[in-house]
């Protein structure tokens, strides 16, 4: 039977929530699994109530379920929120100090796992590790790789922590082989050690992205869920000679990279909604100064401060159209992890080749969900600066023009230092040597000169995905994080015989040339799905397509979609 | 070697006739030729208003960029290429209003950059309002009953901020002026030098007179000590009857771009990558 069992872990901020999703999932994707995590916390330092979720199988996973198979409760008050959505032969460990309502449950299994903590470890605080001991045991997986985990974890912190932490995991899983007589239904088989998968999660995928690309320069402010980025960026700077500075506001942080790009580095920066909100100006500057950047928006819910911790597709019509002005830009949306470290180095290349902004769209359950890939392919990646120029390429340097008219749109650069000649970059309009000016004549030919990248760009652009091949009666259209709970949804729809199909798009604008002759009729009918209010993506694509949509499946509670939740609410439409 | 006109630009100049700016941009250029620069090796940053147009009169490699934005900008430069006499330009309304924030934080950075900001106290290019260091009861359009604010004094909130370079100059002296840049380029650190600039148009207050009348310079004092910082404050806080211009502080630190690791073998610019690199990069995630 292929295994799929989801693990929600629930408590308090503080309590070590992460601790034991991340302890499961490295575990059991070095035995083979497949992992997604996602995590539901409050904006908060402690309290609260908060869960990781852990979904493993034997065949990929990447999204959440809405139903768990166990529920580890660290806290009484969570656990009582969270035991609904326990499946009915689901099991649950908690604290025995806080007895549940239902405490004859023979599936609902006290432990004492503060007690254990102190005996075992010395500190209640290590509660989440004999918890973990005790899932462990539960899922009948061997206790060994959980210890060679601890002790690679707390190796550098001494002999002392890891003997503790050990001891408390053997503690929780001793304590459940004793007292629980029930039979927890799914088994997870140890099986072999490996090493072949990664876990990693899409503020990680992005960094790694820009740093096979080449970055060189990161500047940003710490916002939610964007931060991952700058923070694992920062701790490999100095390795893989990457400068990271921390910047006073966003608009800092884009006019910096900005600069650090005109120089002649490959500079990115990341921020959520409010911080992308500051950058707009300056997006624009980009255009304008024809200076590649490559900037990530995170979305989370707005307006305004909105639910900082969680997930909303908002923003697309804001980062499509955000700024002044014209100017030619590309926005990705990649679908998962693995789509989103190549976005990244895709990204870089149209930057420097259009030289002009590139925004890559995601949202909290991209950046923050962890999910299992194979590996990244390096020879896929290749570095494209575009057309630059040195002394070489130019009779004399003195009569180097920095926006010379092209038909393509772009005008050779050069770096400034690496020549003789020299370049004036301008946010007025300018003339072809950069100079401010005022001609109407120039205005109209260096406006089209931009705006000519557009048709280039969209040539660029990847034909979304359509998945499965075989013909769908229904249609689900989705963009951006949404991919891995539609393409779910679209399996089992199948298994129910409804013929159905995702139409997926990773690249949004400008709109990728798409023909769907082939797979849309009079008959089909269109469903978009989307994290936000209004249908933002539907409008867009009916725009572009003059295809209808028939419905709309629209969430924007901050919460990521289920597959089971997609279904439900097309059965009750159609 | 260079000589003036290596840095000709046959750029229309847009300013009034009898423009502090003329003055300015003498200096500027002067400063590069007496340091030997070459105009391919020098990078400046300026703003938006009448001020920041100035790189467009010289030859040298540009970026004028947003409305107060240059100090973030100037310093991205930097920070990819070292190598590269960077400098940032602007007027007060750029420096000490729109772009504040940067101008606190670019001190605390001490990048090594040389910002002159032209100090009209006035918005010229927007043709006349108060600005963050017009004089109380200075009457423009925004202000018609006379500005009740306290100015910023540029020099003190430097000081206070540790900057590690602060001058004061003046449109007025020329070879003064040009010598300060010429330190300020020199000094490995940010240097602030703010620019007593009469604008002929709308500041009827602080016309060159005026601060013709008003300004000596602390260099030929044997007495100050510009090390000296709370003898920098009290100096920075003359302003009326008798203003002083030179250096008015100074401090060594390290420089922002002296510290960074991964530019101590070369600059950003020149590191190569290949994303074959990278192949043990994932190991941690396995
Ligand atoms: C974001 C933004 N706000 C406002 C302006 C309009 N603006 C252009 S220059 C300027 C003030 C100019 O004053 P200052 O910086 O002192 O330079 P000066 O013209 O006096 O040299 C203003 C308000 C702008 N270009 N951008
Ligand atoms: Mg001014």
């Amino acid at each position: 039977m292929t295994v799929d069992i989801s693990i929600r872990i629930c408590g308090q901020a503080g309590q070590g929530i992460q601790s034991i999703s991340a302890a499961m999932g490295k575990v059991f994707i070095r035995h083979g699994y497949y992992v997604f995590i996602n995590n539901d916390v409050e904006s908060r330092i402690r309290g609260g109530h908060n869960f990781d979720q852990v979904r493993v199988g034997h065949e990929p996973v990447n999204a959440v379920n809405d139903k768990v198979d166990l529920l580890i409760a660290l806290d009484a008050e969570t656990r009582d929120a969270d035991l609904p959505y326990l499946k009915d032969d689901g099991v649950m460990i908690y604290d025995d100090e806080k007895p549940a309502t239902d405490s004859k449950n023979p599936h609902h299994i006290p432990i004492p796992l503060e007690k254990l903590a102190s005996k075992a470890g010395g500190s209640k605080i290590m509660a989440n590790t004999v918890a973990t001991g005790a899932a462990f045991a539960l899922l009948k997986f061997e206790l060994q790789p959980l210890q060679d985990h601890l002790k690679e974890v707390f190796g550098d912190k001494g002999k002392a922590v890891i003997h503790q932490n050990q001891t408390c995991a053997e503690a929780g899983y001793r304590f459940v082989q004793q007292h629980f007589k029930g039979n927890f239904p799914y088994p997870l088989d140890t099986g072999k050690f490996q090493r072949n998968k990664m876990l990693l999660n899409g503020s990680q995928a992005m960094a790694l992205g820009a740093i096979c690309s080449g970055l060189k320069f990161y500047s940003g402010y710490p916002m939610s869920p964007s931060t991952g980025i700058m923070e694992f960026i920062a701790a490999l700077g100095k390795e893989h000679h990457i400068i990271m500075e921390p910047a006073e506001d966003e608009i800092s942080a884009v006019n910096m990279v900005i600069g650090a790009s005109f120089a002649g580095a490959r500079a990115m920066t990341a921020t959520s909604g409010g911080g992308f909100c500051l950058m707009v100006e300056a997006l624009g500057l980009a255009g304008m100064t024809e200076t590649p950047v490559v900037v990530i928006n995170a979305q989370r819910p707005g307006p305004s401060t909105g639910l900082p911790t969680r997930t909303e597709q908002s923003d697309l019509k804001f980062t499509i159209h955000a700024g002044h002005g014209e100017f030619p830009r590309a926005v990705f949306a990649p679908g998962n992890a693995e789509l989103a470290f190549f976005a990244v180095s895709k990204a870089f290349n149209l930057a420097d080749r259009y030289q002009t902004p590139v925004i890559i769209l995601t949202d909290q359950h991209l950046n923050d969900s962890f999910s299992t890939v194979d590996g990244f392919d390096l020879d896929q990646i290749t570095i494209d600066r575009g057309n630059i120029l040195n002394d070489k390429d130019f009779s004399s340097a003195s009569d180097y023009k920095r926006y010379a008219l092209d038909k393509s749109g772009v005008s050779p650069r050069i770096i400034p230092g690496r020549t003789e000649a020299v370049l004036y970059a301008d946010s007025d309009e300018h003339t072809e040597a950069g100079h401010i000016t005022e001609s109407a004549a120039v205005r109209n030919r260096m406006h089209k000169k931009r705006m000519a990248k557009l048709k280039g760009l969209r040539k660029e652009m990847n034909a979304p995905e359509i998945y499965p091949s075989r013909k769908g009666d229904i249609i689900l259209l989705g963009w951006g994080s949404t991919c891995g709970a539609l393409k779910e949804a679209v399996d089992q729809m199948n298994s129910q015989d409804m013929s159905t199909r995702l139409i997926h798009f990773s690249e949004i604008y400008p709109f990728p040339e798409c023909d769907f002759s082939e797979i849309i009729s009079d008959h089909t009918k269109i469903i978009s799905v989307e994290n936000n209010y209004s249908g933002q993506f539907a409008d867009i694509f009916s725009h572009e397509t003059g295809l209808a949509i028939s419905h709309k499946i629209l969430k924007f509670d901050g919460r990521p979609f289920t597959a089971h939740e997609i279904i439900s609410v097309v059965k009750e439409r159609l | 070697m260079v000589s003036l006109e290596d840095f000709y630009s046959d750029d229309p100049i847009a300013w009034c006739p009898g423009c502090g700016n003329f003055s300015i941009l003498k200096s500027l250029k002067q400063a590069f030729v007496d340091l030997g620069k070459k105009p391919h090796e020098i990078v400046i940053v300026s703003g938006i208003g009448q001020a920041p147009k100035t790189p467009h009169y010289l030859r040298c490699n540009a970026f004028n960029g947003l409305h107060g934005r240059t100090l973030p900008v100037a310093t991205g430069v930097k920070l990819a290429n070292h190598e590269l006499t960077v400098l940032a330009q602007g007027g007060d309304g750029d420096g000490y209003g729109e772009g504040g924030n940067h101008f606190i934080h670019a001190m605390r950075r001490n990048v090594d950059i040389t910002y002159l900001v032209h100090n009209n106290q006035v918005y010229g290019l927007t043709k006349g309002q108060t600005s963050p260091t017009s004089g109380e009861g200075f009457v423009t359009r925004t202000t018609p009953q006379g500005s009740v604010n306290r100015p910023i004094n540029p020099l003190l909130l430097a000081i206070a901020s540790d900057c590690s370079f602060v001058a004061r100059g003046f449109a007025g002296e020329i070879d003064h002026l040009s010598e300060l840049i010429r330190k300020g380029i020199t000094h490995k650190g940010f240097a602030l030098i703010d620019i007593l600039q009469s604008c002929v148009s709308f500041n009827r207050v602080n016309t060159f007179k005026w601060y013709k009348d008003r300004v000596y310079r602390i260099d030929e004092d044997p007495e100050y000590d510009p090390k000296n910082r709370l003898m920098a404050f009290e100096k920075a806080a003359e302003w009326g009857e008798k203003i002083p211009i030179g250096i008015i502080y100074s401090t060594d630190r390290p420089a922002l771009n002296s510290q960074i690791p991964a530019i101590k073998d070369e600059p950003l610019v020149k590191q190569r990558v290949d994303p074959s690199d990278f192949v043990d990069i994932f190991e941690m995630f396995r």
